[in-house]
C-alpha cells in the first residue's frame, strides 16, 4: 500500500475492480441454482407487501400469483355451482360433492409461466373433460370449451381435442389439498402442455362451443394455442 | 497537474474546460442507457400484469426487448472495434483500480481521522470517484447477468430443459438493483448540484475546468482549448465519432436481418 503520491491516478492502486466485477458476476450465474430457493424464503417476508406488490415477487413455492381484477374471488361451498351448458345435450349445474362424485384423476406436471418462470412437480386432482363431458353429453356440433373465471372478465377456452389431453383436467386439489384462494379455489384448469394463461382459475362455468375463441390475454395479443416451446414468439 | 497551474486565469468569458470523454466513451456511455431504457421500459410492462393487460400487445413488447438486447451487445462489441479503444481501455484501468483515497471514501475515513459533515469531499479523487468506480463495476456485472439470463429465458420458451429456477430471480434481481442505481445515476447527473456539472461531460465531452480541480483534483485532466467556434471541437470529435456511427449503423443493419430472420 504504497501512500498517496502524486501520480496520474491510474499509475497507483490496485485493480479491486476487475475482481469485484468477477466476483458479481460468478455470484449471479450461481444465484441461476440457488436463486429459487432463496426467493422462496424471501417470500415469506414479502408476504407482508401489499396484494398489489406481491403479485411481481415470487410466492410461496415458486409461484406468481397474477390478478386481472383483484381481488380474487372467494369460494362459498353451500352456494357454489359449476355451469356446464352451451352446445351440450344435458346443460346442468354441479355442486362440489357433484364433481368430485365424478371419476377422479390424479397427475403430477410442471407449470410453465409465458413470462419465464416454471413450478415443477405440481400434483393435481380433477376429473378429466371426457368424464365431465359424458356427464352432460356432448352435442355433435360443439368443438371447442369455454371457460369463463369468476374473477370477471377473464375467459379463456380450448378444442375439445385439446381439452381431451390426457393431461387436461379441471382440478379441485392441488398438492394434495383443496385448492388454495390463490391458486383458483374451488377449481380451475389445468393444462400443462401451454402456458399458465390458459389454466382459467375460479371456473364457474363451462360453456360449449362450435368454435374456440380468444381468452383474455389473447384478445391482448397472445397465442390461442399456448403450447409451451411453440407459441408466442417462438 | 491541472491543480498546479490552477491559478491561470485567462479569459473571464469562457470557462475554462477538460476533457472528460471522448466520443466513443460516451457512445458506449449511451448506448448503454438506451438499451437499459428500452428494455426495462418494456420489460416492465411485459411483467407487471396490470401493465401487460392495459398495453396488450405482448408480440410487439417483446419483439422491441430483444431487438433492443440484440442491438445493445452488438454495439457494445462494435463500439471498441472501431472506435478509440485507448480511451476505453484508459478508462477501464481508471475504473478498476482503486487506491487508498478510494477505498477511504467508501469505507470511512478511518479510526483516526474526523468524519463530520462532508468528509468525502476532502478525500482528493481521481477522474473518477470511489463511487462512479464502484457504479460501473457493478453495472458492467449486471450487464453480463442480464445477457446471462435474458438468454437463458430466451432458450427457456424453446425447450423448458434451460428453465433453471434461479433464471427469473436473477433477471428481476438484477433490474431491480439496476433500477436503484440507474435512479441515483440520474438524479446525481440531473438534479443534485455538486455533481450535476459531470453530465455536461458526458453529453459534450468537457467538464468545467474549476469543478474538475474541486471535484477531482488528482485527476491529470487535459484542456480542452477553448476552440473558434465549431473548428477545434469538429476536428476532436471527427475521428471518434465517425467509427461510432459507423458501428451503430452496421449494428442496425445486422440486428435487423438477424431479427427478421428470428422474429
Amino acid at each position: 500500500m504504497s501512500a498517496p503520491l502524486p501520480t496520474p491516478d491510474d499509475a497507483e492502486g490496485r485493480p479491486v475492480g476487475r475482481r469485484a466485477f468477477l466476483g458479481i458476476v460468478g455470484v449471479g450465474v450461481s444465484s441461476l441454482l440457488w436463486g429459487g430457493v432463496a426467493t422462496r424464503w424471501l417470500s415469506d417476508a414479502s408476504s407482508a407487501l401489499p396484494s398489489s406488490l406481491q403479485s411481481v415477487v415470487p410466492g410461496g413455492t415458486g409461484w406468481r400469483i397474477y390478478s386481472v381484477n383483484p381481488p380474487f374471488p372467494t369460494y362459498d361451498p353451500t352456494t357454489w355451482r359449476l355451469t356446464v351448458d352451451g352446445l351440450v345435450e344435458r346443460p346442468r349445474t354441479f355442486t362440489m360433492a357433484q364433481l368430485q362424485a365424478l371419476p377422479r384423476a390424479d397427475q403430477t406436471t410442471d407449470f410453465h409461466c409465458v413470462t419465464g418462470w416454471s413450478v415443477p412437480d405440481v400434483h393435481w386432482a380433477g376429473v378429466r373433460f371426457a368424464d365431465l363431458l359424458a356427464a352432460v353429453g356432448v352435442s355433435p356440433a360443439a368443438g371447442a370449451i369455454e371457460f369463463a373465471s369468476a374473477e370477471e372478465p377473464y375467459v379463456d377456452s380450448l378444442t375439445l381435442e385439446q381439452a381431451r389431453a390426457p393431461d387436461a383436467m379441471l382440478a379441485y386439489e392441488m398438492d394434495h389439498g383443496p385448492i388454495s384462494r390463490e391458486h383458483g379455489a374451488p377449481a380451475r384448469l389445468v393444462v400443462p402442455q401451454m402456458y399458465g394463461y390458459k389454466g382459467v382459475k375460479w371456473v364457474s362455468r363451462i360453456t360449449l362451443t362450435a368454435q374456440a375463441s380468444d381468452g383474455y390475454w389473447e384478445q391482448r395479443g397472445y397465442d390461442r394455442d399456448a403450447y409451451v416451446g411453440g407459441s408466442n414468439g417462438v | 497537474m491541472a491543480s498546479e497551474s490552477a491559478p491561470a486565469r485567462q479569459i473571464l468569458a469562457a470557462p475554462r474546460r477538460v476533457l472528460r470523454f471522448g466520443p466513443t466513451e460516451r457512445a458506449f456511455h449511451w448506448i448503454h442507457a438506451a438499451g437499459f431504457t428500452v428494455m426495462t421500459g418494456t420489460g416492465v410492462v411485459m411483467y407487471l400484469p396490470a401493465l401487460s393487460a392495459r398495453i396488450s400487445d405482448r408480440p410487439t413488447l417483446k419483439a422491441i426487448h430483444l431487438t433492443a438486447a440484440v442491438l445493445w451487445v452488438a454495439a457494445l462489441v462494435v463500439v471498441p472495434l472501431l472506435g478509440d479503444r485507448r480511451a476505453l481501455r484508459a478508462a477501464v484501468r481508471q475504473l478498476e483500480t482503486f487506491d487508498a483515497d478510494d477505498r477511504r471514501w467508501l469505507l470511512g475515513p478511518g479510526r483516526h481521522r474526523r468524519r463530520g459533515p462532508g468528509w468525502r469531499a476532502r478525500i482528493p479523487q481521481g477522474r473518477f470517484n470511489a463511487a462512479e468506480k464502484a457504479h460501473s463495476i457493478v453495472q458492467a456485472a449486471l450487464a453480463v447477468l442480464f445477457v446471462v439470463s435474458g438468454v437463458l429465458l430466451w432458450l427457456g420458451e424453446r425447450d423448458t430443459a434451460f428453465r433453471l429456477p434461479g433464471t427469473i430471480p436473477l433477471h428481476d434481481g438484477a433490474m431491480f438493483v439496476a433500477l436503484v442505481l440507474v435512479a441515483g445515476h440520474v438524479y446525481l447527473s440531473l438534479v443534485h448540484p455538486p455533481t450535476k456539472p459531470a453530465m455536461r461531460g458526458m453529453l459534450t465531452g468537457e467538464v468545467d475546468a474549476d469543478w474538475a480541480e474541486a471535484h477531482h483534483p488528482k485527476w491529470d485532466a487535459p484542456p480542452a482549448d477553448a476552440p473558434p467556434p465549431g473548428y477545434d471541437a469538429a476536428r476532436r470529435s471527427r475521428p471518434g465519432a465517425a467509427p461510432v456511427v459507423a458501428a451503430l449503423g452496421v449494428a442496425t443493419t445486422a440486428v435487423l436481418v438477424v431479427v427478421l430472420v428470428v422474429l
